[in-house]
């Protein structure tokens, strides 16, 4: 059944879930719809995250849940040719690629596959049917529905989402590519949820691709929990390339068991409004915990890098690194806060955060916090806002180059410490080409990034000449 | 030097808070307790002129409204503000003309805080205005002063015969609206100091100010006013001590300061009110609002503050910077011990173009501490040029300790650069090592290390306030080796 609602509030959500509670709970496990019942209940008590709260102190979610949204809880996990639809356009990547159509998990054979080596991927809500203790064993385990109100929120209304789980001891050649695609033709409210586990000493790599078809007002509040066991590596990318009307939440969860490395790299090239949240907890030694982001945002783009690390073992490592680039009215906020508990003596902790602003209705709002309470640590924190160094342009200059070329190239250089940070050399590749292109204003907010639509004929690009 | 520093470490061992001393003079109180009645009661007892006691009653009106702030980094148990008494002064308070009329007891205790209030300190060169339980005592040096006309006094008496002054810049910076604690200080504050430097004028005398609590059960709430005046320089310098306690006393402070075209304020502070004993039993809050505005082109304020006193600390001295041109400084060294709790740090917002800042800030942390540094930048979107440094590095002393940077920094236009870098690690191993091996025991060695941390922003603080805070570091870490 389909729910429409002029503007969208606490109160009117908590009506929405006590309608629709049956078809959500008959496709959960129990335990799961007790973790559901517990997060309404924080849901109810705190409701969105307003403007007083301290991280949300620069963004505003008000103006965005002034849309008609329209709800649809009835299943529409199904078997479809996602590549009438789709297609990646990183055409080196050789992926295993799962799709998530408005939030739903669409697939070409089955709904959940396990591979020879034991690893399974698939339906969230089909695994809670086949495999429902590995879901109880970890679902919501890591998601701190109790401290995130948008999370809660989430895990209230779970349904779908992706599922992954690798068994102890396996290395996956093939990237898993999980592609979330808003195409509708009528603002949608969406909160797809995934669940990835990485048994002992695997090695996972995750390339998780946010697009929008159409140009529809879109919400999309994705939650995603990663559980990296003893020893294990997990790459984990997110490019988000969303329209100008789109709002992108994502909250991720990780929770890492000892000397196991967990890596992820958030790339935001387009979107109207997208705030990232990453919490990352460190219960157990000698991990490895390195995020990196980039955002490149014109126009009025907000775009929102809130990210948490807890170290609560010793002789953990941890380095965050987020490099942005502003244009015209666009906004970024940066909150990032170590936190190195009593007993977490050795911690090394670095935290970094650098913007460039083009233009004077630009705004970057940065906060690194740390807050350490144990004494053997190595902890330091920058962040800088400015323009570009005026003497590497001299020189730049100096050698015959025009002031755009030497702008450019000393942007490309400034987003490249991230880019390469990128494992996957296709995946590098592109996102150095998506990144050059954007920043020479040939990839302007209407032409989709790596969406070539449905035709494989590389899209002809309208230069916008007012950014050159 | 060498030979100046071991003296000093020999002198500070074994000794505690030297200043925890109380003073048996008749006091003149309020009832305890806040009403609109108490705040009449002060006004008549100072005999101010009628605009004062409104905005003290709008103050207070306002402050009824507010609820306390809890987002700062310390914990403490609920203050009672009817509990508090608001006004207390030394009996028999005549207007000085010499010291001799002054009541000896009083005296002593200047002595004993080591105070150059009398004559024969004037080698020292330093006017002092004292403010013992909030009611100035004394000023000297009002003639040299009044030569180059500058005006330095207690703010009641800066009432009574420069109302227009006062009336023209009081709120101005921090207006009663501004906080909790500025609004309660508004309602209630009994004295401070009031500084104004002519135009042209550069001070000849380095001013001073000593606050003092002495009651039992009084909040000492002062305020201070500085006016420069086109082209006018003037350094000011602020000390403060309580004695050993075992209640907790509230301290609420105004700080403001006017610094127009060409103007130049050097505002240093030695924040040493008593701490608390090892338990954190006792100890001063010290709640202060501390605000300066660089109001004309090429204007200049600087703000050195070493603080290592009180129990729960909660200050930000902050400067507005309006005029084209104009520089903020601000140099801190925050020393937590036993239980202290400080939340302290800066505030600069760049309004005006080619604006320069700089943020030094060193904590360090002992004990069970915490020491936060809490600092905004902004640059408005017509601060062209605007340019921030910050640098806040915490040192940790103890695995009980913690020390945190929140720094926020909000930037509005494209040609302005803003840096802000901090490390926080504990002492290192090596220095510790060097020091040990060429015979330096443990306490002198972390003393040592712990002074040269710190001497970039020591070494901004006028002579004689760098020697006293020097001593004033090894005395607050002392004990926490080990």
């Amino acid at each position: 059944m389909e729910t429409t609602y002029s503007s969208l509030n606490k109160d009117r959500l908590i009506e929405l879930f006590h309608r629709e509670q049956k078809s959500m709970t008959e496709l959960a496990t129990p335990l799961v719809n007790r973790i559901r019942q517990h997060a309404l209940s924080r849901f109810e008590k705190n409701g969105f995250p307003s403007k007083q709260l301290e991280n949300w102190r620069f963004t505003d979610l008000t103006p965005l849940l002034n849309t008609e949204f329209f709800f649809d809880f009835s299943n529409k996990s199904r078997s479809m040719d996602v590549e009438k639809i789709f297609t990646c356009d990183v055409y080196d990547l050789d992926t295993f690629s799962i799709t998530l159509l408005n939030g739903w998990f669409v697939y070409k054979s089955a709904p959940l596959t396990k591979l020879d080596n034991g690893t399974i991927i698939g339906s969230l809500a089909k695994a809670m049917e086949v495999y429902p203790e590995l879901v109880d064993q970890y679902f919501g385990k890591a998601a701190k529905t109790d401290v995130y109100e948008l999370a809660a929120l989430n895990t209230a209304f779970v349904q779908d989402g992706l599922f992954i789980y690798v068994p102890d001891g396996v290395t996956l050649e093939k990237p898993v590519q999980l592609i979330n695609i808003v195409n509708a033709d009528h603002p949608v409210f969406l909160q797809p949820r995934h669940l990835i586990i990485v048994g002992k000493g695997s090695k996972i790599t995750l390339v998780h691709c946010d697009h929008s078809l159409t140009h529809n007002v879109s919400f999309t509040n994705i939650l995603t929990e990663i559980f990296a066991e003893d020893n294990a590596v997990v790459d984990h990318y997110k490019i988000q390339n969303k329209g100008r009307n789109s709002a992108l939440i994502t909250n991720t969860f990780i929770r890492q068991k000892k000397s196991s490395s967990v890596y992820s790299n958030m790339i935001t090239l387009n979107g109207g409004f997208t705030k990232n949240i990453l919490d990352v907890s460190l219960p157990e030694p000698n991990c490895r915990s390195e995020h990196f982001g980039l955002y490149l945002v014109d126009s009025n783009q907000h775009v929102d890098n809130q990210v948490y690390i807890d170290h609560i073992a010793p002789d953990n490592y941890s380095n965050q690194l987020f490099k942005g680039i502003l244009d015209d009215e666009a906004r970024a906020v940066f909150s990032g806060k170590v936190m190195v508990r009593r007993h977490a003596q050795h911690t090394v902790a670095h935290q970094n955060n650098k913007n460039i602003l083009l233009t004077d209705d630009a705004k970057a709002n940065t906060q690194p916090h740390l807050e350490i309470y144990a004494d053997d640590v190595k902890c330091s924190h920058g962040a800088t806002v400015g323009q570009l160094d005026p003497e590497a342009m001299f020189y730049l200059r100096s050698r015959g180059l025009c002031e755009r070329t030497a702008r450019q190239l000393m942007m490309i250089a400034f987003a490249g410490e991230v880019v390469q940070k990128i494992s996957i050399q296709a995946l590098q590749e592109r996102i150095q080409h998506l990144v050059e292109k954007r920043l020479k204003g040939e990839l302007s907010i209407c032409d989709q990034c790596m969406l070539h639509c449905n035709s494989k004929e590389p899209t002809a690009f309208n230069i916008d000449m007012s950014k050159i | 030097m060498k030979n100046d520093s071991d003296k000093i470490l020999q002198e500070v061992t074994g000794s505690d808070y030297k200043y925890g001393f109380y003073t048996d003079i008749e006091m003149d109180q309020a009832p305890p307790g806040l009403t609109e009645d108490t705040i009449r009661f002060i006004s008549a007892k100072k005999n101010e002129p009628e605009f004062m006691l409104e905005f003290r009653l709008k103050a207070f009106r306002h402050w009824q409204t507010l609820k306390e702030p809890e987002w700062a980094h310390v914990e403490y148990p609920p203050i009672n503000y009817q509990d508090l008494i608001y006004y207390s002064a030394p009996r028999k308070r005549p207007k000085y003309d010499s010291l001799e009329e002054v009541d000896p007891e009083l005296l002593e205790t200047f002595e004993k805080l080591g105070i150059p209030l009398d004559e024969q300190k004037s080698l020292a060169g330093v006017a002092v205005d004292a403010v013992m339980d909030s009611v100035s005592v004394g000023s000297t040096f009002k003639k040299t002063l009044g030569e180059h006309g500058v005006i330095f006094c207690s703010f009641s008496e800066a009432l009574q015969k420069h109302p227009e002054l006062i009336k023209k810049h009081m709120g101005s910076v921090v207006p009663y609206t501004d906080n909790f604690f500025a609004a309660l200080n508004s309602a209630v504050f009994s004295d401070g100091s009031f500084a104004y430097i002519p135009k042209g004028v550069r001070c000849p005398l380095e001013l001073s100010t000593y606050f003092r609590i002495n009651a039992a059960n009084t909040g000492q709430f002062e305020r201070t006013l500085i006016v420069a005046e086109e082209g006018s320089y003037v350094s000011y310098m602020e000390g403060c001590t309580a004695p050993i306690r075992d209640e907790h006393q509230l301290h609420a402070a105004i700080v403001e300061i006017i610094a127009h075209k060409d103007a130049e304020v050097k505002y240093s502070t030695v924040q040493n009110w008593w701490p608390g004993d090892k338990e954190g039993k006792g100890g001063v809050y010290n709640f202060v609002t501390k605000r300066g505005i660089c109001e004309g082109e090429h204007s200049k304020i600087s703000w050195t503050q070493v603080e290592t006193g009180s129990a729960v600390t909660w200050k930000y001295p902050s400067l507005i910077l309006r005029g084209d041109n104009s520089t903020g400084e601000f140099y801190s060294v925050a020393v937590t011990n036993n239980k202290q709790q400080a939340d302290t740090g800066t505030k600069m917002i760049h309004l005006g173009k080619n604006t320069r800042s700089t943020i030094i800030s060193k904590g360090i942390s002992a004990g069970r501490s915490n020491n936060s540094y809490r600092g905004l930048v902004k640059t408005s979107k017509k601060a062209e040029n605007a340019r921030n440094f910050s640098q806040c590095d915490s040192l940790l002393l103890g695995d009980q300790c913690g020390a945190h940077t929140f720094p926020y920094l909000d930037v509005g236009n494209r040609s302005s650069i803003v840096e802000h870098e901090a490390t926080t690690s504990k002492i290192s191993e090596d220095q510790l090592f060097y020091c040990l091996q060429r015979g330096i025991d443990m306490e002198g060695a972390i003393g040592l290390i712990v002074n040269g941390y710190a001497k970039e922003v020591l070494s901004k603080l006028p002579m004689e306030f760098a020697v006293e805070a020097q001593k004033l570091l090894s005395i607050s870490l002392e004990g926490s080796v080990g």
